[in-house]
């Protein structure tokens, strides 16, 4: 029976796949993605978060541009908004209050685009996390990591671009600090900013600007990322947490079609309903209570979005007098200084999973998700980095801190300078100690079982609680993790131990130094001996 | 089913043998992977008539959705926007909100809820295989590459290769000259080392440009001043503004630390300080009245006015510079000149536009810790 009689008899969507597939040769696509096979975790679903929070951006911000005019032209106010009427502003924070107030629905796309965006950087960043703390990123995945990390900075770059197209207050007077902020970098900042502004700051160009990068630029960029993105997800297929039946050779979990389409199809619309809640119920940036944009005005408690607060609180932290002039030039260390510790920060967590690969040296295929206690070294690392950045981001509102609880501002930045130096060190010991802790747990556990909480009394008056073994599946999701131990600098052909094997030695030291390594067989046996 | 090999098995088990574990410890003495635990059916597996229940629950959810999109097209219309009333455009919001949510919403639960209750609950493994492509694709594409170079001549003809190296490196450049343009032709350092302040100048309120006389300005006050005649509907009202606003204080005149040279610059304890901030360019906006501190409400520098505003707390490095001021025939405050130092944050070339004549250098800091 050729295909052609085949259609004939069959139902419509035989015949529709058929004429499709004639031309398109899907089934190939549907045959290869159909039954892909996707693990369960809940900590899988923050990259979901992240992906379906961007399209709830894309579908809000798309409503958006139909009625949003980024002109910085300077026109009287004449919308339904009273306390602004005849005053002087641009067609852009017009066009922004226009939306809010004379189109139906624009205040709650309005209010969704701001709210997603607020989300997709916030599950951006935990899935990041997510990634990092079970070494997820080990190969194959070490260029998906880095595709990550762009997508990542430009969600930043999305969200900062966003952030200042309604040319209200708040946007204008964040411009007012990248204007100061580009002037600082030596050389050739006053150029920069002035190639920005298109002349003086604020000028009538970059709220246009910043609207190509906005809706355009960034955007392409961002997709195209996401898409490569996918495709090596696709490629490398997911990593799984340890269990039974789980090996570094397979992947388990449930199939596309059709219970994962159904999970995650549904999980968007649970998230675009999530965020169409909170936009319905929960006011965000009232553009019309800060006023058009004026280099004059300023209010107390002025706060970034939350993801640029780490940027903004590095700056608060500088102590006072940082600038240095050399042979008549002004170089501001004041605002060089964060944007280089910044810079520092962002390079590490951008090329991270390749220094971990070259302290390590491991060169196999890593599909087997960590437990974070199982690399206590990295796990600690993670949390320094996290308290950095929290100091940073704490930093940003520092001002609230000391209106809120009374205290002094001043007291509250010293204390969070001298929290960003040792809150890091803090950190790190006390959670390489945590982890370190648990895995002896977990030791005690696979050999002397698990406390069952059953007291016996023995024939000699000695009472003890019996302990239970834990079952085999119990005991492979325990001990089945990769174990290193510090490298042996070892000379290379010419006989020499080179720097970079030192380097790397006593940072593999530093990493593995201490260890606890997975109970084995003979272990166990040993220990039901000695009982 | 692969879950009972050992774990370090792939389908591709022989090449990874081969790859370098660096400092992993890899034992033989490892358990064994017990494979899958027996399946655990469901209530929905067992039972039909809770198959049945989670079958009505979902068709809930999704009906409940239909009638929350229905609801939102309805609460378009039924909740309209008045103009002038904010409190319709609350309820426009929150209904048609309200609608979207339950339309959304009900479709999520009502798929998530079908796919944990009815469809297949049982996991499936599929086989990984290693990222690299197999031995034989491998050499394919290295030969394809042999063929390609061999056939176009491009590692033997070095001559055409340079040069197309060389052209195609070359013909982006003048898109980065275009762009020149995105600016004015004006020297940018000098658009920003100068403001609209000159000899003359009458001291005007912000923002109604009223011009200020000496009189009226009380001990303890302070005043948000722009230079006299600014046409708020020129083009570039704002950048004149962001350079040249000014925040105009009157302390008790004994208050005042002034240093030689700058004693001239202010009238009767009336002093006039450049507003934009030194640090990244915010408005220094709250001035204490009692401790005659100026906070810049983003960063927290704050400047001390008693003493030529020098930075006592904060990222900033430099003091507020100081507008030089007197009094005119007719009683106005005026400016004796422009500011003698550019104005807001610092910049490479900033020292270059000092007026060396006319500017007074002032203590840069003197930190203290008293709010």
């Amino acid at each position: 029976m050729t295909a052609t009689q085949a259609a004939r008899k069959q139902s419509l969507t035989s015949k529709a796949s058929n004429y499709l597939d004639e031309r398109t040769s899907i089934s190939g696509a549907v045959s290869f993605l159909g039954r892909k096979i996707f693990p369960d975790h809940w900590s899988f679903m923050l990259g979901e978060v992240a992906l379906y929070s961007f399209v709830a951006i894309l579908i809000s911000g798309t409503f958006l541009t139909f009625f949003f005019d980024p002109s910085m032209t300077h026109v009287p106010y004449e919308g339904s908004y009273v306390p602004l009427k005849g005053i002087g502003m641009s067609v852009a924070y017009h066009s922004a209050l226009d939306i809010s107030f004379d189109i139906r629905g624009g205040l709650l796309m309005r209010q969704v685009h701001h709210w997603s965006a607020l989300l997709f950087v916030a599950s951006i960043g935990l899935h990041m996390l997510r990634v990092f703390f079970t070494g997820a990123y080990r190969k194959p995945r070490e260029i998906n990591w880095v595709i990550g990390f762009l997508l990542f900075i430009l969600a930043m770059a999305e969200g900062f671009t966003g952030y200042s197209l309604p040319d209200d207050l708040l946007s204008g007077n964040g411009l007012a600090i990248i204007n100061g902020m580009v002037k600082g970098i030596p050389l050739i900042g006053t150029w920069i900013s002035y190639f920005f502004f298109g002349g003086l700051f604020p000028g009538t160009a970059i709220v246009p600007r910043l609207y190509i990068l906005h809706i355009m630029l960034l955007p392409a960029i961002l997709i195209a990322s996401l898409g490569l993105h996918m495709l090596l997800l696709i490629i490398n297929k997911h990593t799984q947490f340890a269990g039974p039946g789980r090996t570094k050779g397979n992947v388990v979990g449930s199939p596309i079609m059709p219970v994962f389409a159904a999970k995650a199809g549904g999980f968007f619309f649970l998230v675009f309903g999530a965020i169409m809640l909170i936009a319905s119920l929960v006011t965000i940036n009232p553009i019309w209570n800060y006023g058009p944009y004026d280099p004059s005005p300023v209010s107390a408690g002025t706060q970034p979005d939350w993801y640029i607060g780490f940027a903004d609180g590095a700056l608060r932290l500088v102590p006072p007098g940082w600038e240095v002039e050399l042979f008549g030039y002004t170089l501001t260390i004041a605002i060089l200084a964060p944007m280089a510790v910044m810079g520092v920060f962002l390079v590490l967590v951008a090329f991270w999973p390749f220094i971990e690969a070259w302290i390590t040296g491991d060169k196999r295929e890593h599909h087997m998700a960590d437990r974070p206690r199982n690399n206590p070294t990295r796990t600690a690392i993670g949390a320094a980095g996290i308290i950095f950045y929290a100091v940073m981001w704490a930093a940003a509102s520092s001002d609230l801190m000391a209106t809120h609880f009374s205290l002094n501002v001043f007291y509250v930045i010293h204390v969070l300078q001298a929290l960003l130096i040792l809150g890091p060190i803090i950190g790190f010991w006390l959670t390489k100690r945590i982890a370190i802790g648990l895995q002896k747990k977990d030791r005690e556990m696979v050999l002397h079982g698990f406390e069952s909480g059953r007291i016996v009394r023995k024939p000699g008056g000695e009472f003890i609680e019996v302990h239970q073994p834990v079952d085999e599946y119990e005991r492979w999701r325990l001990t089945s993790f990769d174990a290193y131990e510090p490298t042996k600098e070892r000379p290379n052909s010419a006989g020499r131990i080179t720097a970079g094997t030192k380097i790397r030695g006593s940072l593999s030291r530093w990493f593995f130094e201490d260890r606890i390594t997975p109970v084995t067989k003979s272990e166990l046996e040993q220990s039901k001996h000695d009982h | 089913m692969t879950a009972h090999e050992n774990a370090d098995a792939t389908p591709h088990g022989d090449a990874l043998d081969k790859i370098d574990t660096g400092s992993a410890v890899v034992t033989d003495d490892g358990f064994e992977n017990p494979g899958f635990p027996p399946h655990k059916p469901r209530q929905t597996d067992l039972d039909p008539q809770k198959e049945k229940r989670a079958e009505r629950q979902v068709f809930g959810w999704f009906l409940l959705s239909m009638v929350g999109s229905v609801f939102a097209i309805v609460a378009y219309f039924a909740f309209p926007i008045t103009e002038s009333d904010l409190g319709s455009v609350r309820l426009n919001n929150l209904f048609l909100g309200l609608g979207l949510s339950l339309g959304l919403l009900g479709i999520g639960f009502g798929a998530v809820h079908w796919a944990r209750q009815l469809m297949s609950g049982e996991e499936i493994a599929e086989d990984r295989h290693l990222t690299r492509g197999t031995e034989a694709t491998r050499a394919r594409a290295v030969e394809i590459f042999k063929l390609g170079d061999e056939e176009s001549g491009f590692s033997r003809r070095s001559l055409i290769r340079n040069s197309l190296i060389a052209a195609l490196a070359l013909f982006p450049l003048p898109a980065v000259f275009m762009f020149r343009d995105i600016a004015p032709k004006e020297d940018a350092v000098e658009a920003i080392a100068h403001t609209m302040w000159e000899a003359g100048t009458r001291l005007a309120l912000d923002p109604t440009g009223t011009p200020i006389k000496a009189d009226d300005v009380t001990i303890g006050s302070a005043f948000h001043v722009i230079p006299f005649g600014m046409d708020n509907h020129a083009h570039d009202y704002l950048d004149q503004k962001a350079l040249a606003v000014v925040l105009l204080m009157r302390l008790p005149a004994e208050d005042l630390n002034e240093v030689e040279g700058r004693r001239g610059w202010s009238y009767d304890g009336i002093v006039a300080y450049s507003k934009i901030c030194t640090h990244v360019g915010c408005p220094v906006a709250l001035y204490e009245q009692h401790t005659h501190h100026l906070l810049c409400p983003c960063h927290q520098s704050t400047f001390d006015v008693t003493n030529h505003a020098a930075v006592i707390f904060g990222p900033a490095a430099r003091p507020l510079p100081q507008l030089p001021i007197a009094v005119d025939d007719e009683g106005y405050l005026v400016a004796q000149s422009d500011f003698t130092e550019p104005i807001g944050p610092s910049f490479w070339e900033r020292q270059n536009h000092v007026n060396n004549d006319e500017h007074v250098q002032v203590l840069g800091q003197n930190t203290e810790d008293r709010a």
